[in-house]
């Protein structure tokens, strides 16, 4: 099987600081997988640098392209990359209001992505709209509201449909359920779970919330200083850590 | 009048200003930047409009300006004064007499032609911008062809009003490239954005000259669903009796009585002197005070 997306010795330096040093691994469709570390550590310029927002300084990001095979998204032109981000990817920021156009409807903002890859029917568009708030449980008599008046967690889901109406392949994900109560982080994980599932979605998830990868993520990669110190699969990382700093951080979780 | 240049700007000034217009017009719809000027007027009323009518105007041109059609407002008066004092060239209301029009909000109703230039006062030149305020990501948004936000726009007109809603300064797209703002013209003018005249546009706050060479292709944005349509109040010219024109509403009275009348005045006069009389007017008095 060939991998969906191949990373290949990628660093990315700012000035004398590391942000994050010759990573590499592979991703294979449908598989999630889940980068844990501290703050700083390097998990969100690697993110960054994998969904074309930050140039590397070396490596490589191979990504299966449906047309041309693997393709190197670091040296593709603006336009096929922007293109990729609009059909083939998909990015989740921690903060809706980073993801979201918070002055346009919430149809708009789930119908925008149709309309940048051509879309011209505003029945089609609205219905397609209409179909993916209701995948992300949002009633579809909020369609013209706008964002602002929604709740934390209805906006990262409306964050989540905006990007998946497109059916995508690969998604980026930020921390997506930060800053939201546990009651409200469950259901959506419920809901990730449950899309990733049914749509085959490969997906890399960067979080410090262990949970969320523990319920996510079928391999795991801890970052530490811009290294990766330790890759395996989930349960294996978590329940049996090598790596001192893994152990820390496993041992860190509070237990209730 | 020997106390200014020709047409107020130094000659270096028109230089830079024509090598902007040659560019616009070579990358249709595309905004190109120059070194605007300060004018002695504010900004909004017309400084990229008079800097490209100065930089265009030779001696042997006939001036006519229009402030949202009308030869006679203050707008249109103060700028045809300023290049009858500053240029001493011809000025006219006549339409037809002119050779350079400026022009503010409108397209004159009677057909331009090849030996015509429409100069356009444009107060915001990028049509992204109230979507996207960052000018780095509007301009490469052009540069890539990422237009799927203007069609949001013309999405949320839909879906709040039921029809799209935008009446004025209705976004095309030009040559199958550029996505271009028409200046604020209402949408009833847009089909006649294809025409045997230049057309140029100005904008000096913002410092952006963009153009349509004669007869380019401009289409106006819309849905397969929502088409565009060109609209216009459904009424006939009081004062003219035209059933084709664009109209003025005035409230006439403090009990809410209103008249429509055409917008464009050189084209209402010529019409009743040639004794169309619509259902508030009187024939046009010759030689009338």
């Amino acid at each position: 099987m060939t991998p969906l997306l191949q990373v290949e010795g990628l660093s990315k330096f700012y000035g004398q600081r590391v942000g994050c040093a010759d990573v590499s691994f592979d991703l294979y469709p449908g598989e999630v997988m889940g980068i844990v570390g501290e703050s700083g550590s390097g998990k969100s310029t690697l993110l960054n640098c994998m969904a074309g927002h930050l140039p590397p300084d070396t490596g490589q990001v191979l990504f299966n392209t449906r047309t041309d095979g693997m393709r190197d998204t670091v040296t593709m032109s603006e336009p096929e990359r922007r293109m990729l981000g609009r059909t083939d990817w998909a990015f989740v920021h921690q903060h809706a209001r980073d993801g979201l156009r918070m002055n346009v409807s919430a149809g708009g903002n789930v119908g925008e992505r149709l309309m940048a890859v051509g879309a011209r029917h505003y029945g089609d568009i609205r219905d397609q709209a209409i179909d993916w708030l209701g995948r992300v449980e949002i009633a579809a008599d909020r369609i013209d509201d706008r964002p602002r008046q929604f709740s934390g967690g209805m906006q990262q889901r409306l964050q989540i449909a905006r990007n998946l109406v497109t059916g995508p392949r690969l998604v980026f994900m930020d921390e997506p359920t930060g800053g939201l109560d546990v009651s409200v982080q469950a259901r959506l994980l419920d809901l990730l779970r449950g899309l990733v599932r049914e749509m085959g979605l490969s997906a890399i998830i960067v979080t410090h919330d262990l949970a969320v990868v523990r319920l996510l993520a079928d391999r795991l990669m801890v970052m530490k200083d811009g290294h990766v110190v330790e890759t395996g699969l989930t349960d294996q990382v978590l329940d049996d850590p090598q790596h001192a700093y893994s152990q820390l951080l496993v041992s860190s979780v509070l237990q209730v | 009048m020997t106390d200014y240049n020709f047409a107020y700007l130094d000659e270096q000034t028109k230089r830079m200003i024509r090598r902007a217009i040659l560019k616009s017009l070579a990358i249709p719809g595309y905004q190109v930047p120059f070194a605007s000027r300060e004018m002695p007027m504010p900004y909004g009323w017309g400084t990229g409009g008079v800097q490209v009518s100065a930089a265009v105007m030779i001696q042997e041109d006939v001036f006519k300006v229009i402030d949202q059609g009308a030869d006679d407002t203050t707008n249109a008066v103060s700028i045809r004064r300023f290049f009858e004092r500053t240029a001493d060239v011809e000025t006219t209301e006549t339409t037809t007499d002119a050779t350079v029009i400026q022009t503010r909000h409108r397209i004159p109703e009677e057909p331009l032609t090849a030996d015509q230039i429409l100069v356009y006062q444009v107060p915001i030149p990028e049509p992204l911008r109230f979507l996207e305020p960052s000018e780095v990501e509007t301009r490469k948004m052009h540069a890539l062809e990422d237009y799927g936000l203007m069609h949001v726009k013309l999405y949320e007109d839909i879906s709040a009003h039921g029809a799209i809603a935008t009446a004025y300064a209705y976004p095309v797209e030009v040559e199958g490239r550029y996505v271009m703002d028409p200046s604020p013209i209402p949408k009833f003018d847009n089909p006649k954005l294809s025409m045997p005249a230049i057309q140029i546009f100005g904008a000096g706050r913002e410092q952006r000259i963009y153009a349509l060479p004669p007869y380019t292709q401009v289409v106006s944005l819309d849905f397969e669903d929502y088409p565009f349509e060109a609209t216009k109040a459904d009424h006939p010219c009081g004062l003219c009796g035209s059933t084709d024109s664009y109209l003025d509403e005035l409230i006439v009275d403090d009990t809410g009585g209103r008249m429509f009348m055409c917008s464009d005045t050189d084209y209402c006069g010529a019409r009743r002197a040639k004794g169309h009389v619509g259902a508030e007017g009187t024939p046009l008095q010759e030689n009338a005070v």
